[in-house]
């Protein structure tokens, strides 16, 4: 998994004439293209459209007449089963999950990590491997022996419950990539601040946070996706006061009765994936490092 | 007295830790299995029953449906991501125009949710109004796509959606090998005059074996686990013809109150997931390392 960024350049000058070759794998790359764009697009014109030019049109054409009828319904009339509040309270709780799951995993992290690579003791490594044995459980061997222990300390479907939940499902990978991180930094640095005095929390604060821009960056893109897009942690242990997006994305789509309202469904699909777009978009190479790492998680 | 003292601050920042794997993984698979030899139905009851719910998972004619499906899924999935994913990293690496631009289109779906991904499918395959509208508008009468409702092919309706989504992460990944591959060699194999497809096959693809590993890894580890893209895409139906070991282990536990059941399953989720992982896992975490050393 060591995607070097330095890699990512092509070797050699690009050729100068074009040939029947070249020609045809530009075809190819091009309906690739238009393969990987297609369901974006359609979601994106169908949003716009209303829903007698759904019923009749052809799915692939761009709207006739624009309606934007679909967007403020979405996010603010739509029903999820009793309750027609749109997707508006389901963004309002992902962000009151995201924003303080992100923060508490990725300190938990930092703070494993640094433990783990300069202050070892016997037995720690032990401790890891068992953390890091825990990515691998799928989450439904956990799930239910986990909502015993949280309503037992009678957090359970509660804004804490999933926070601690997003927290402990994050952190065998935290911990790893922050521990391998830290690992490669020079030990002299360690040594260094040691003999000028520094303790565990002086050092912490004083050389090693400073000097993890990076990773934090990696963790942060890891963290913010994953927990946007989680569906299943957020349906079982939130609540029903704070079902993520995703959740209430899937229960306004799926309703039973009515007439389904495509419009509505798509402009609902599109503003849940609004937030991992920007962070795709923004983040760059760093995403596909913060992805690779978070791929094994349960 | 002197070892509990000694290195303090470390072992108090590593306790959130230590408690976590212990009571969480450690104990979670512990309490399922001993929960899943037991009969409890609506909460978990400690009335021993030996191995009776795993006999029950595998005369289960839904659970049977349910391995089917990981197997059909699993294959094409993994395949079709491989070989798309490739084929995608050798096309970027014939110094194009765009690159980057092209990099941006095939990776963008892997940043949604499976539940995006779902739904955005099951709009697109829409028998009624979707691909299979538009292709008669445009007078192909014969054209049919009516997967998500046939029962024989709703499972690869699944899989297009989830290639679709990790085509572009295999894509990157089997980038980052191709661009570490040394100049040199691509100069001799012109040099003997061996067309470009078979040097990417038979010198190439054996060169980035431990990308294409990797790859193979990660996305089988993701097979087992799947679960939000198939409640949107089809929610396990036509009937049950899509379900999966995961949406059976979260039916038994939270719609339909047997528990032993669930937990018996999730334990034999548990079991391949380790299967799949565990060598690669020694090879990555713990091999590599001592490499490294």
């Amino acid at each position: 998994m060591n995607i070097n960024s330095n890699n990512f350049q092509p070797n050699g000058p690009r050729p100068k004439h074009l040939t029947i070759g070249r020609i045809g794998m530009y075809c190819f790359i091009f309906m690739c293209a238009l393969f990987f764009l297609m369901p974006l697009y359609v979601m994106i014109v169908t949003s716009l459209k209303d829903m007698d030019e759904i019923r009749s049109g052809n799915l692939l054409y761009i709207p006739k007449v624009l309606s934007f009828y679909a967007w403020p319904k979405a996010w603010s009339e739509a029903c999820t089963g009793f309750v027609c509040e749109g997707l508006k309270p389901g963004l309002i709780n992902s962000i009151k999950i995201t924003v303080p799951s992100v923060i508490v995993s990725v300190s938990l992290g930092a703070i494993n990590g640094y433990a783990l690579a300069f202050w070892r003791f016997k037995g720690a490594y032990f401790f890891f491997g068992l953390c890091l044995f825990g990515a691998f459980i799928p989450y439904q061997v956990m799930v239910y022996p986990l909502l015993k222990i949280e309503s037992a300390i009678g957090i359970y479907s509660s804004l804490p419950g999933i926070i601690l939940v997003h927290t402990i499902f994050g952190m065998p990978i935290l911990t790893l990539i922050f521990r391998n991180f830290y690992a490669s930094l020079p030990i002299d640095l360690f040594k260094a601040a040691r003999i000028d005095g520094g303790n565990f929390i002086k050092i912490f604060f004083y050389v090693i946070i400073p000097m993890s821009t990076p990773i934090t960056i990696v963790a942060v893109i890891l963290q913010v996706t994953g927990i946007w897009n989680d569906f299943l942690l957020g349906l079982v242990f939130a609540g029903r006061d704070n079902q993520p997006m995703t959740v209430q994305l899937n229960n306004i789509v799926q309703v039973d009765y009515g007439v389904a309202e495509y419009n509505v469904d798509m402009a609902a699909t599109i503003l849940t994936s609004l937030v991992p777009l920007f962070v795709y978009f923004i983040s760059g190479r760093w995403f596909v490092r913060g992805i690779a790492a978070g791929a094994i998680k349960g | 007295m002197y070892y509990l003292t000694k290195n303090l601050a470390s072992k108090i920042s590593l306790l959130p830790m230590i408690i976590i794997s212990l009571t969480v993984f450690v104990g979670c698979i512990i309490y399922s299995f001993i929960y899943s030899l037991t009969g409890s139905k609506l909460i978990p009851a400690l009335n021993y029953v030996g191995f009776q719910q795993y006999e029950r998972l595998f005369k289960s004619r839904k659970w049977d449906v349910a391995v089917e499906n990981i197997f059909i899924y699993g294959f094409v999935f993994t395949i079709g991501c491989l070989v798309i994913g490739f084929l995608l990293a050798v096309l970027i690496d014939q110094k194009i125009r765009g690159e980057s631009l092209f990099r941006t289109i095939f990776l963008y779906p892997y940043a949604m949710s499976f539940v995006v991904t779902g739904l955005v499918w099951k709009w697109v395959l829409n028998p009624t109004f979707g691909l299979e509208h538009s292709m008669h508008l445009w007078g192909f009468d014969w054209f049919k796509l009516d997967w998500l409702v046939n029962r024989e092919l709703a499972i690869y309706a699944v899989c297009i959606a989830a290639v679709w989504q990790g085509a572009g992460f295999v894509m990157v990944l089997m980038l980052a090998g191709l661009r570490g591959i040394d100049e040199d060699i691509w100069k001799s194999l012109s040099i003997e005059g061996i067309p470009k497809w078979r040097s990417y096959l038979f010198v190439i693809l054996p060169m980035i074996r431990p990308m294409v590993v990797t790859s193979i890894v990660l996305i089988a580890a993701g097979v087992v686990k799947v679960y939000d893209l198939i409640l949107a895409l089809t929610s396990g139906g036509p009937g049950y013809a899509t379900t999966t070991p995961a949406m059976y282990v979260m039916e038994n536990f939270f719609s339909r109150a047997n528990l032993g059941q669930a937990f018996a399953a999730s334990i034999i989720m548990f079991i391949s997931v380790v299967c799949i992982l565990a060598p690669w896992a020694y090879y990555e975490f713990y091999f590599r390392n001592k490499e490294a050393k």
